[in-house]
């Protein structure tokens, strides 16, 4: 398997998402230490599964577990489902960006219309998602419409709210000076307003790849619609414990692999920003 | 500029009041039974939340929000704290932390079921407490980090010990950040109430939202929904006034100091 390596890789190079790393040489103990954790963490869970600490029909042990994962990997039933979730986290991610990037421009750039649905807002956000479940059951049915819906109702409120603050949060002397110079309220918006938000949407589009994916998978689950989510819960409702634990870490190396790449798109946003150039203040 | 103050004030209350207006009218007109009107909805409310239910189940996923979330908080400080002091065990628990905080969360809820062979309180609450401890750990952790070195090395030249340092200057330092951590716990707690409770209990505001649907009773389904939308907005409300109370002496500092 590439665990290990994979993420001692991506630790070494500074993952946490918004941390600035200033240590990019490289130093054998910012990748041999995490490597070796890793090894110490899997080679104790085989050996409290093997010694029955906690009975391995409970905890299968690791290698089993690893092995149960790849005997799906050479199955075309894993690969169509991973696609399948793949596909309702895309749709979902896409559809709350092109929806909510201009709802918050919108109520970032006018005061009146940021208060009007300030408190439809505030109500709406926290609350969870999973609890249009049952609605979607009735309304969209078990197919890609409800997972698509609920991964983009979740996805579109960080974003939103992201892209709110960025645009509020825009130099009013920069503004003032394109104003002087005659630009435009659209010239304004793409010249000035849109670069000095974007490092404030990267960050909300890492945010909501992350719960769009948990969003998908949620309605996969739940819902019996077709992709990871299902396969967890049909291998759990047989008993399946080995299954069970191959889907799930599968699951967290696609939730670990979406986490990085946005992570690093985010940076990439960022790397303009004042907030990234560490010793020049 | 006062006109306009009241204009925002006005559209404040309005739009709200329209939404809710417009859901009424939209249900009466769609007269359909699984989307009953919002009155009738509020009276199911009535009916069902207020007394009924409140000790059979909005006090047990209340309890379970509130340890789940106190375990989180009591050791993503603990964590945080030792992590961000410590470049060796940040260096150990990073892979960890990357790779359980990108995992979603239903994909554990079989797991927690079998391994703790419980679907009441001891599950639910390991469950809510795992996946919140992460904003909390990580926010503290930063704010651990971004601590003014030379005020660590002052304490430390004034030879005051560790866990001197850490009560007087790391805690209180790390703190705003720890309760935005926090903040992001309390929502997470909510939602991962609501997940275990909606894939298997027996009480609780998520078991309610689950028996309604599967029996056909959209009535307190929908009751069961506005009941955990309200439940989440008052939690973080009741943050954001303990946030000002806990913090009210950093906001004072910050208008004192010029930026």
């Amino acid at each position: 398997m590439l665990a290990p390596e994979q993420l001692a890789d991506a630790t070494g190079s500074g993952a946490l998402a918004a941390a600035p790393s200033p240590r990019l040489r490289f130093s054998p103990g910012a990748v041999l230490v995490p490597a070796l954790s890793v090894a110490a963490a899997l080679a104790l869970w085989e050996l409290i599964s093997r010694t029955n600490t906690i009975s391995q029909h409970d905890l299968p042990s690791m290698s089993t577990s690893f092995s149960a994962l790849w005997s799906l990997l050479q199955t075309s039933a894993f690969w169509g489902a991973l696609l399948r979730t793949i596909r309702g986290w895309a749709l979902g991610l896409a559809i709350a960006t092109a929806l909510a990037v201009p709802c918050g421009i919108l109520l970032g750039s006018f005061e009146l219309v940021g208060r009007a649905f300030r408190i439809p807002i505030e109500f709406l956000r926290p609350i969870p998602s999973a609890v249009l479940i049952p609605v979607l059951f009735l309304t969209l049915g078990t197919n890609l419409k409800s997972e698509v819906f609920l991964a983009t109702f979740g996805a579109f409120w960080p974003l939103l709210v992201q892209t709110m603050y960025g645009v509020r949060d825009v130099d009013p002397i920069a503004l003032d000076t394109a104003r002087s110079f005659g630009l435009g309220p659209l010239e304004r918006l793409w010249r000035v307003t849109l670069p000095s938000a974007v490092p404030y949407i990267a960050t909300g589009v890492r945010i909501s790849s992350t719960v769009s994916l948990i969003l998908a998978f949620t309605a996969e689950l739940f819902m019996g619609i077709p992709g990871l989510g299902q396969k967890v819960n049909v291998v759990s409702s047989f008993g399946q414990t080995d299954l069970v634990f191959a889907y799930a870490i599968a699951v967290g190396f696609l939730g670990l692999a979406i986490h990085l790449a946005f992570s690093a798109l985010e940076r990439r946003a960022l790397r303009w920003h004042p907030s990234q150039r560490l010793g020049t203040t | 500029v006062s006109r306009r103050r009241a204009l925002g004030l006005g559209l404040e209350i309005l739009v709200p009041v329209l939404i809710l207006l417009a859901w009424q009218l939209w249900t009466v007109h769609a007269d359909s039974f699984k989307f009953p009107r919002l009155s009738t909805i509020l009276v199911e409310f009535r009916h069902e939340y207020i007394f009924a239910k409140l000790s059979s189940d909005v006090l047990p996923s209340l309890e379970r929000i509130f340890a789940g979330f106190a375990i989180a908080t009591i050791a993503g400080v603990a964590i945080g704290i030792a992590l961000g002091m410590s470049r060796f065990l940040r260096r150990l628990a990073i892979p960890h932390i990357e790779y359980w905080r990108a995992m979603p969360p239903p994909a554990l809820l079989p797991i927690s079921i079998i391994l703790l062979h419980s679907i009441q309180n001891r599950q639910k609450i390991a469950f809510i407490a795992f996946f919140c401890i992460f904003p909390v750990l990580l926010n503290t952790m930063d704010g651990v980090r971004g601590i003014d070195p030379t005020m660590l090395d002052t304490a430390r030249s004034f030879r005051i010990p560790r866990h001197q340092r850490v009560l007087r200057i790391v805690l209180p330092s790390a703190l705003p950040q720890i309760i935005a951590g926090m903040r992001n716990s309390l929502a997470l707690a909510v939602i991962m109430m609501v997940l275990s409770e909606y894939w298997s209990s027996s009480s609780g505001v998520g078991y309610q939202l689950l028996i309604s649907k599967n029996t056909f009773q959209f009535g307190p389904m929908w009751a069961a929904i506005v009941l955990i939308g309200v439940l989440g907005y008052l939690l973080n409300v009741l943050f954001v006034l303990f946030e000002r109370h806990v913090l009210a002496w950093h906001r004072g500092w910050r208008a004192a100091t010029p930026q």
